[in-house]
């Protein structure tokens, strides 16, 4: 007779195992801590074995595809923020590409390395959050605390460039909000340092540590073809040895001209998926080093002749009628804030005037300026692609991360679908946990990275 | 194989149940009517040249108000299905009216489909047959109404008050 699986041992009739009719019924969340606030899952307790498991989510839903429906095709960009808000640029730049693949229009060279840099510094934000909350669950405190000083360097850097650290907006059709700051990329390459060394740290301090390795190793563990069938990308997928990943299997921006590695591991347990996404990081600052030494562009100097004037008193001239030359006058505005210089403006936007907002100092220097922006921005004016639908994959944190977008022609979106990463683990986590004991669900569930924003929407 | 040679192998097979098919922006479309779909997601899964393991999304758009759609089907189910082995994508929709809103579940093909069907259930009102438990996914089970069908209004509040004691 073969030997029993670890599942069937452990569910099997026999001394010890119960008969299923003392089976306890347990529910743990939504206020469960380490269910985050926002996971309800029905569990069937047999001793300290889970039986069955009824995963139940919902708790945070925030009626995203609807509210996308309510406002112009611009106006979903913060929504997509709250997807997945430990790594937002992702969401932005894939909503952003999803309704640009719509219009048919291509982004400037400057801006597609922009959404790589800006993607990849998420990803690795996304992972350090992960492998530090499923080291703090089980008792790894000082790792949560360094990887936590990792990601803070990064979001340091996020905040450089879009003027927030979390509900970012930063993407927009046809560009991005603003170019990058002076003195981006070495201060990119310090804070990638120190995050090397972090990890460096973390692959001391765990992935040789026999109480780490005791509460992960073949443990959450999902077949290959299991994981296929629930329909599970990203690390997860990887784990079990399919080396897919949205970046190489239809490379968009500029990922078919960067060389990086997809790491892949064959166990599919709880240890494997910490190793993939180890070894993601590391690949992630390969691809931004890479794309600060090869980004077009090179930084923004604002070489003016005359002199600099504040954009109020520009106004002021305009109103008076000195507007002679006016629109030749550079402005010294800050490129993350209010205002966008002309010249960066063009770099990272393309030239489209029904999708691009034109930059500050025209839409307030001329009057066609003026036009422009009011057409893009007043009720029933805006952006409209025309009718038809377009579905645009790019590789979250998480996964395959994809919208769907229908048009009917107008101003608003007609359907804004998010294909969340993280809903397919979600769905399967009850085959994860079955079969094992109960303090085995934190680190499985930490190992899903189960962010609500986007499992919820 | 390209997409022009997928929506060529759906129209050989299936040739009088495939409705429309066409390529958008570079993405493949294949409609096809509700009777066949259990057999072209079968097919689209297990023939070789095909090979579509996976079933990356399922959801569902309301046309009520989509104009020049108006007399037509309300819903369309929405499949995106994607090969691991070839690296090629399909989109399958099927049409259905209101008054018989109701599609045969993908449940045995991909275990996924439970709970993308179950949040179609809840966000649109389409009913699968063969779901082995169709209950709303994000919305609780005492919410009345579908809410992303485009006749729920925005702004209706459904306070959840607790369970009578």
């Amino acid at each position: 007779m073969a030997d029993p699986t670890r599942r069937e041992f452990m569910l099997g009739e026999g001394s010890g195992t119960g008969s299923g009719s003392q089976n306890l019924q347990i529910g743990m969340g939504p206020a469960h801590p380490a269910m985050h606030g926002i996971i309800r899952i029905l569990t069937e307790l047999d001793g300290e074995v889970i039986a069955k498991a009824d995963v139940e989510i919902g708790y945070l839903h925030r009626a995203f595809e609807k509210d996308c429906e309510q406002g112009g095709w611009n106006n979903a960009m913060p929504y997509t923020d709250r997807l997945n808000y430990v790594s937002p640029l992702i969401n932005n730049f894939g909503y952003c590409s999803a309704v640009e693949k719509l219009l048919a229009i291509d982004v400037t060279e400057r801006c597609k390395y922009i959404r790589v840099i800006m993607s990849e510094i998420s990803r690795i934000c996304d992972h350090l959050t992960c492998i530090a909350a499923t080291a703090m669950e089980l008792g790894a405190f000082t790792v949560f605390l360094y990887m936590i000083k990792a990601r803070e360097f990064l979001w340091e850097l996020v905040e450089d460039v879009t003027g927030a650290r979390l509900t970012i907006s930063y993407g927009r059709v046809g560009g991005v909000k603003a170019d990058l700051p002076d003195g981006f990329a070495e201060k990119t390459l310090r804070a990638l340092k120190e995050t090397r060394e972090v990890l460096d740290e973390v692959h001391r301090l765990l992935t040789g540590n026999r109480i780490f390795m005791d509460r992960m190793v073949g443990l959450g563990a999902l077949s290959r073809e299991e994981t296929i069938a629930y329909a599970i990308t990203g690390p997860m997928l990887r784990a079990v040895g399919v080396r897919y990943d949205v970046r190489r299997a239809q490379p968009y921006d500029v990922y078919d001209r960067l060389e990086f590695e997809i790491p892949t591991q064959k166990d599919g347990d709880n240890y494997a998926r910490y190793l993939v996404r180890m070894a993601e990081m590391e690949q992630s600052i390969r691809i931004v080093e890479q794309a600060l030494a090869m980004i077009p562009g090179g930084p923004i100097n604002v070489d003016f002749e005359g002199r600099p004037i504040d954009p109020a008193s520009y106004v002021d001239r305009g109103k008076q009628g000195k507007t002679e030359g006016l629109l030749l006058v550079p402005l010294t505005l800050s490129p993350n804030l209010q205002g966008q210089q002309r010249p960066a403006h063009a770099r990272v936007n393309v030239g489209d005037r029904r999708v691009v907002l034109p930059p500050k100092e025209t839409t307030y220097g001329s009057i066609e300026g003026l036009m422009n922006h009011f057409m893009l921005i007043m009720e029933g004016h805006g952006i409209r692609p025309p009718q038809g639908e377009a579905y645009f994959p790019v590789e979250g944190a998480n996964g395959e991360l994809g919208f769907y977008v229908v048009s009917d022609g107008g101003d608003r979106p007609y359907r804004v679908r998010c294909r969340p990463p993280c809903l397919p683990p979600m769905a399967a986590l009850h085959r994860m946990i079955e079969g094992e004991m109960v303090a085995d669900l934190i680190p499985t569930f930490g190992s899903v990275n189960m962010i609500g924003g986007e499992l919820d929407r | 194989m390209d997409g022009a040679a997928i929506l060529a192998e759906i129209d050989r097979r299936f040739g009088a149940d495939v409705v429309e098919t066409h390529d958008h922006r570079g993405d493949h479309t294949a409609v096809v009517t509700r009777a066949a779909l259990p057999r072209v997601l079968a097919t689209c899964r297990d023939e070789p040249s095909l090979a579509f393991d996976v079933l990356m999304d399922l959801t569902a758009v309301d046309y009520l108000t989509y104009p020049g759609r108006e007399d037509g089907p309300r819903f369309e189910v929405v499949y995106h299905l994607y090969s691991i082995a070839h690296g090629h994508r399909l989109r399958v929709k099927v049409r259905v009216d209101e008054a018989d809103a109701v599609v045969p579940s993908a449940v045995p093909l991909w275990p996924i489909a439970d709970w993308f069907e179950r949040e179609v259930w809840d966000m649109f009102g389409v009913r699968f047959s063969g779901h082995p438990g169709l209950r709303r996914l994000l919305m609780y089970e005492e919410f009345v109404g579908h809410p992303l069908r485009k006749d729920y209004p925005i702004d209706r509040r459904q306070p959840l008050i607790g369970p009578a004691i």
